[in-house]
């Protein structure tokens, strides 16, 4: 990885933050209910981009800035379980297992999915 | 996109937005570079993932619970360490494109092993993070 390198990783990752909020709040703001459904729109449209790239067999630093950077950011893990704690303790056992089992499944599938797309590219 | 952040600048304050920008450089950095450093095969532990996605949450189970119960509201501090550092951080997408190629490489085994030490360790992390914060503010 050369400096430039690690500039575009810091550009991109700020970006596609932003782009996660954006997206997250959008979402959560037209769809809004108990189920947190920004970070599953989130997360799962960030599965299928990753699934894509990899099934197009992109490597070496252009993965690692778009992948790493770019989708990697874009997605989140932590407000994923957040949410899934916080269900379960306002006693919402309906969403947290939905959440954490529902996410997980559709993530695989969206990955697989992506995968497919980019091995067709 | 240009036209969407452009929209959003105007919906949204310019210097929340800047705070998430900021954090979100820094969370991509860190993960980035722990995967730089610690590289793993489709057979092997992804730690850096691993490390990132745990740590993440332990961040901001304990940040959210510090900001929402303990202290004042702050403007910048959420966007900043919350959405920015903590979102970029932790991943979903690569720890699924992880659990996809162990299993299409065979390894069942180590993907269920993964999962289930990512989503348990991340949700004890969200735990202790909250639950720590509160005990801080009962000592008080």
């Amino acid at each position: 990885m050369t400096p430039l390198a690690w500039v575009a990783v810091a550009a991109l990752g700020g970006a596609m933050a932003l782009a996660r909020f954006l997206v997250d709040s959008t979402v959560a703001t037209r769809l809004g209910g108990d189920f947190p459904l920004g970070t599953l729109a989130v997360n799962l449209s960030g599965a299928v981009v990753l699934g894509v790239l990899a099934g197009a067999a992109l490597s070496g630093t252009a993965y690692t800035i778009v992948a790493g950077g770019g989708v990697g950011t874009y997605t989140t893990f932590s407000t994923w379980m957040l949410e899934s704690h916080r269900a379960g303790e306002d006693g919402d056992a309906r969403v947290l297992w939905l959440n954490l089992a529902g996410s997980l499944v559709a993530g695989l599938v969206a990955v697989a999915l992506g995968h497919r797309i980019g091995g067709l590219l | 996109m240009v036209r969407l952040l452009t929209r959003a600048t105007r919906r949204f304050d310019r210097r929340e937005l800047g705070a998430i920008y900021a954090g979100g450089v820094i969370g991509a950095l860190a993960r980035v570079g722990l995967s730089e450093a610690l590289p793993h095969g489709v057979d092997a532990w992804p730690w850096a993932t691993f490390i990132a996605n745990l740590l993440g949450a332990a961040l901001l189970g304990w940040l959210v619970t510090r900001l929402g119960e303990r202290l004042p509201p702050s403007a910048y501090r959420r966007p900043f360490l919350g959405t920015g550092v903590c979102g970029a951080l932790t991943t979903f997408s690569t720890l699924q494109l992880e659990l996809f190629k162990m299993l299409e490489g065979g390894y069942v085994g180590l993907a269920v092993a993964y999962i289930a030490a990512t989503l348990i360790g991340g949700f004890a992390c969200v735990h202790l993070g909250t639950v720590a914060t509160r005990r801080a503010r009962a000592l008080r």
